[in-house]
Formats: structure tokens, sequence, C-alpha cells
């Protein structure tokens, strides 16, 4: 500590330089964050996806649809203790940038299968009796002001025609990360209203496994009891699809990864700059410092020690920025949970570490092997 | 008593034969030849020559900032010709003070803390390192430029902060190099007064370089280097 006087002299030498260096930190820091906050904001249903649950989709493709009679065969199927379906409905609420998403549902069955959904039985009770009924997420109802009761009229964009649903519950799910944002009706009013050509079809299944570890066994007994059928099965864990739909709008990861690695390269190389300017203005300096005692890797240690103060300060105060601007992306992209996952803000000042220190590397090597007679010539 | 013939005993600082040449090129510069010196403890001693004769590089080399081609260098017991660099780093902080031709203090540091650097290499405690650079600032008369910094002192002051660093953590000798080499006729007769006391008052044993003659006249001894062979000035 008895020496942290003679880093920041060293930093406030030249403010300028040292703040546009720390600003360089702070943006690439920032982006960080929010890109993180994105990335979170895409896979959190990957990450509460259930272990012991596995999806089973039409093989040809996601919006090709099974028949509805697949449910009874899949319960022969050893090990599978379960299941349900659902399908995607793709309705629009008064506009189009309102998206939340929405599913008609087997009233029987789906709870048992998504048991971490809660409702009030009254309210679901309510739900079950009322065949235009629906049930709303909590994040959903309180974004657009929903009551029990209200009655929403959706515009169908796969099947055609505004359908109107009557709130009868309210659902929350209380895991970290867990998504609120669903709207539930009968997968029989679908199919009495909608159009000839889904009668007696669902999107999708999912069932429970006796135990996570028979997952993949199951998966693959399903789908060999649907194979060379009308109707080929591809069965996959939650979480394995849930991140197949998030990488239907794009490989996110590889973006940000992208973005990421861009940005922290070129900050690498400013920093460096800036330290190894900062160390061929001060041979003189350097030499006299090891003159007077002090050791060639106390002058390594002085050098690193400056470029990591840069990075630090940068770092935090552009993690701290991104945590509080994240929440304001939710905005932009309604039905999303934007924030800085703990685990990235840990991550990020370690990276900052990291960039402080190989960027202040090659110039504090070039201070270490500073030959003092040589150094004390030039002054 | 400071003798170049080789034959004291028991001196604080006793060069034996000592070599120094480099290689520039394909051209060996033989700097320094099989040079003695004795010097003990109180002494101030100038040494004097043409430039290129070798005087900072026997400074450099007796204050172990440059290691020679043979011969040996002992002050106060210890061989430092042998000692690893980074011990010969140690020692330095232990042993001596340098004061330059051109200060050399850091500019973003107060005179306070540019005389407080070598103590922060020791174990002293904060207030301990504070009543001793008071002392040195004190001893070299700017106990009231204590906070200012370099750019805001004469060269003089800057010279007088230079020398209470040099003499603050109380080292075994001080080697100045051209002390007065960069300041005017005052400023230099200034700072001449204070090594001549530092030395007269305090005991402390100087080896000066110098090319002003009015400097050199202040020193117990005048030695000449030439052509890498010292002799006492007549």
């Amino acid at each position: 500590m008895k020496f942290l006087p003679l880093v920041w002299a060293n930093l406030a030498r030249k403010k300028v330089r040292t703040t546009l260096t720390i600003g360089s930190f702070l943006i690439a820091m920032t982006l960080y964050g929010v890109l993180a906050a994105v990335h979170a904001a895409f896979y959190q249903g990957i990450d509460v996806a259930g272990a012991d649950r596995l999806v089973i989709i039409n093989r040809t493709s996601l919006t090709q649809p099974l028949p509805v009679s697949y449910r009874e065969r899949l319960l022969q199927v050893d090990g599978v203790t379960d299941a349900t379906h659902a399908s995607w409905f793709g309705g629009v609420y008064q506009d189009e940038k309102n998206f939340f998403p929405q599913f008609a549902i087997d009233t029987d069955t789906y709870l048992n299968v998504f048991p971490e959904f809660q409702i009030p039985a009254e309210q679901w009770r309510e739900f079950v009796a009322d065949r235009q009924g629906c049930v709303v997420g909590a994040a959903t109802a309180a974004r657009y002001g929903f009551k029990l009761g209200d009655r929403l009229p959706i515009k169908g964009t796969i099947f055609p025609g505004v359908w109107e649903f009557n709130v009868r519950a309210i659902y929350s799910d209380p895991r970290q990360g867990g998504d609120e944002t669903q709207l539930w009706f009968h997968k029989k009013y679908l199919e009495e209203n909608g159009p000839a050509w889904f009668r007696g079809l669902v999107g999708w299944y999912t069932v429970v496994v006796e135990s996570p570890d028979r997952a993949a066994e199951v998966a693959r007994a399903i789908d060999a009891r649907f194979a060379n059928s009308p109707h080929e099965t591809k069965t996959e864990p939650e979480r394995a699809f849930a991140a197949a739909f998030v990488k239907q709008m794009g490989n996110i990861e590889l973006i940000i990864l992208s973005i990421g690695g861009v940005v922290f390269f070129t900050l690498l190389l400013v920093t460096g700059n800036t330290m190894a300017t900062a160390v061929r203005e001060r041979v003189g300096e350097l030499a006299v410092l090891k003159t007077v005692g002090y050791s060639d890797r106390f002058v390594l240690g002085l050098v690193l020690a400056e470029s990591l103060l840069i990075a630090l300060q940068g770092g935090l105060a552009g993690l701290l920025i991104a945590s509080r601007i994240a929440p304001w992306l939710g905005k932009a992209l309604p039905g999303l949970t934007f924030d800085v996952p703990f685990r990235h803000l840990v991550l990020g000042v370690g990276l900052a570490v990291l960039v402080g220190l190989a960027a202040g590397l090659l110039p504090a090597l070039a201070a270490m092997r500073l030959r003092v007679v040589e150094a004390l010539r030039r002054v | 008593m400071v003798r170049v013939d080789g034959g004291g005993t028991g001196s604080l600082i006793q060069v034996r034969n000592l070599d120094k040449r480099y290689v520039r090129g394909s051209e060996e510069i033989h700097v320094l030849q099989g040079l003695n010196l004795d010097v003990e403890a109180g002494e101030f001693v100038a040494f004097m020559g043409p430039s290129g004769s070798g005087k900072t590089t026997l400074l450099n080399l007796l204050g172990g900032l440059d290691v020679p081609t043979s011969g040996s260098v002992t002050v106060a017991g210890d061989e430092i010709s042998r000692l690893s660099a980074a011990r010969l780093t140690a020692w330095r902080a232990r042993h001596v003070g340098f004061i330059f031709q051109m200060y050399n203090l850091i500019p973003v540091l107060t005179a306070f803390q540019n005389v407080e650097l070598p103590l922060l290499l020791t174990k002293l405690g904060k207030a301990e390192r504070r009543q001793h650079v008071e002392a040195a600032l004190e001893l070299v008369g700017l106990a009231d430029r204590i906070h200012h910094y370099p750019r805001q002192l004469s060269g003089g002051q800057e010279q007088r902060v230079a020398i209470a660093r040099a003499l603050v953590a109380d080292p075994t000798f001080l080697l100045a190099d051209e002390p007065t080499g960069d300041l005017d006729r005052r400023s230099a007769e200034e700072i001449m007064e204070l090594i001549a006391r530092l030395v007269d008052e305090h005991g402390k044993t100087v080896l000066m370089v110098t090319h002003d003659p009015r400097a050199a006249a202040r020193a117990h001894v005048v030695l000449h280097l030439d052509k890498g062979v010292l002799v006492e000035a007549a």
C-alpha cells in the first residue's frame, strides 16, 4: 500500500491519456456487460430447462405438427412417466411489437409435466371450466395491465381471425430466470375454431422421464417407435430444444463472442500502446528507482500495477453502467428479462484484470530489463 | 587517508586491480586499467579528468551500477563485484546515496515523496519515515518546500532535494556525479557548501566526479583519472 501514491502519481502524469485509456475500458466493459445481459436473456429458458424432460418435435421441422394421438403411444414407451402437448399460436396483441408467446395446451396434463408453474387452485379451476379462458404469466400481466376477468383480443397470424380470450388465471415461476411471459389457452378451443388442416394435430410433446440418467435411452426409444411413420419424431432434452429454439434467431453466442473478441483485442492494443509510451517517456526515472535500490521485479510490478489500475477503473465503471442500462433493453425487447448475471460481472472483472496485465506485460518487461547505466546516460 | 597504490588495509572502500573494458563494434575500449584505491570513512574525494577518462565509469563501479571486467571493489567488507544483480540492488539501497548532475527527481512526486523513495524499501513505519524525511529536508535547508513539486523549485533547490534523497537512508557513502554541473555559480557554491558540511559535521564519506576546480577544491583529496589510471593531484 505504501507504494500506491507512486502508482497514482504516474497515472496522473498524463491525465488526458490516462482518462482516454480508462474510457476505452469503460466502453468495452459496458459493451461486454450489455452483450452478457443479451446472452443471458436469450438463454434464460435453457438454464431453467428440466433435466428430466424430453421434447418431441416433427423430425422434418419444428413448424410441422404431430398427431394428437401420439400421447398414448408415448406413454407406452418404457421410462416415460407423463406426457403433454402444446402448440405455438403466434398471435399479435394490439401491435406486432407487443410480443409474448402464446401456446394452446392440453389442460388435463400440462401442469403435471410443468409443476414449477404456480397458479392458485381456484384460478386454475376457472380456467379449465372456461373454453375461452387463458392463463397469463405474471410478467406479461404486469406489463400490459391484464387482470382476472379481462377479455383479450389476439389476432392470429398462423390461425386467421381475431381470437378472444378471458383472463382466468395468472401463473408465476419462482425459479431464478423462470419465464413468466407466456399465455396458455385450451387446445380444444383452437381445435373447434381453427382451420381444418390443424385438427387432430399438435405442435410438440413434452414427456417426463423416470430419471434424467435414462433420458438418452428413452429419446432413442421414442424416435425408434415412430420411425418410418408419416410423422417421424426428433426427441431431445428440453435444454437442447430450448438452445435450438434460440439458435433459430441466429447464433447469438457466436455474434457476442465475435464482437467481444474484436473489442478486447483492440483494447489490448490501445492499452499496450499507452503503457509502452508511458514507459518510454520515463526511462530515466525508472533507472533512478533502480539506482536507489528498487529491484527489477519491483519495476516490473510497478508498470503492471499501473496497467491494472487503468483496467480496473474502466472495467468496474463499465460493468456498473452495463448493469444499470441492461434493464432498459427489456423495454425494447419485451418478453425477455435483461440483467447482467453475477457470474458475468465476476468474469468481466477477471477479463479486465487479464487485459490489463497482458497490455502491461511487454512494457513492464522492457522496464524490468532496463540497464541502469545505459538509461542514465540517456537522461 | 586516501591511497592509490593498493597498499591500504582496513579502508572503508578498497579497489584492487580494477579493469573495465567495453566492446563497441569491433573496437575494444579499455576504460580503467588496473586501478587501485583506498578510501577511509569520512573522506571527501574528488575525481577529475578529461571527458572520456572513465570518471563516471569508476563511479558506477563503486556504486554497484556496473560490474568490472576484472578486479574487485570491496565496501565495508562486502566484495560487491561478486554480488548477483538482485543482491547488488539491495546492497545499493543500504550503502549508497547517489547525487546526479541533472538531479533526477521524479517530477510527479513532491519533495517529500522524492526523499521518501529510498525509505519505502525499508521496514520503517509511516511516522518514522516522515521523521527521517523531514530531518533530511531540514538538513538541506528545504523544510519549507516539503510539499513542492520539482517544477516549483529552482535548480539549486532541486539538487538539495536530491541530496536529501541520497542521505535520508543514512548510506555508508555518497556518490556525486557532477553535482554542480547544471547549476549557476551561486547555487553551485551553496551545494558544495552543503556537501562539505555533510562531510565535516556529519562524518559522511563522499566520492565526487567533477570538472569544476572550485568544487574539487572543497574535497580532502583530488585524484586525476587519465587514460584509465588514477594519480593523486600535486
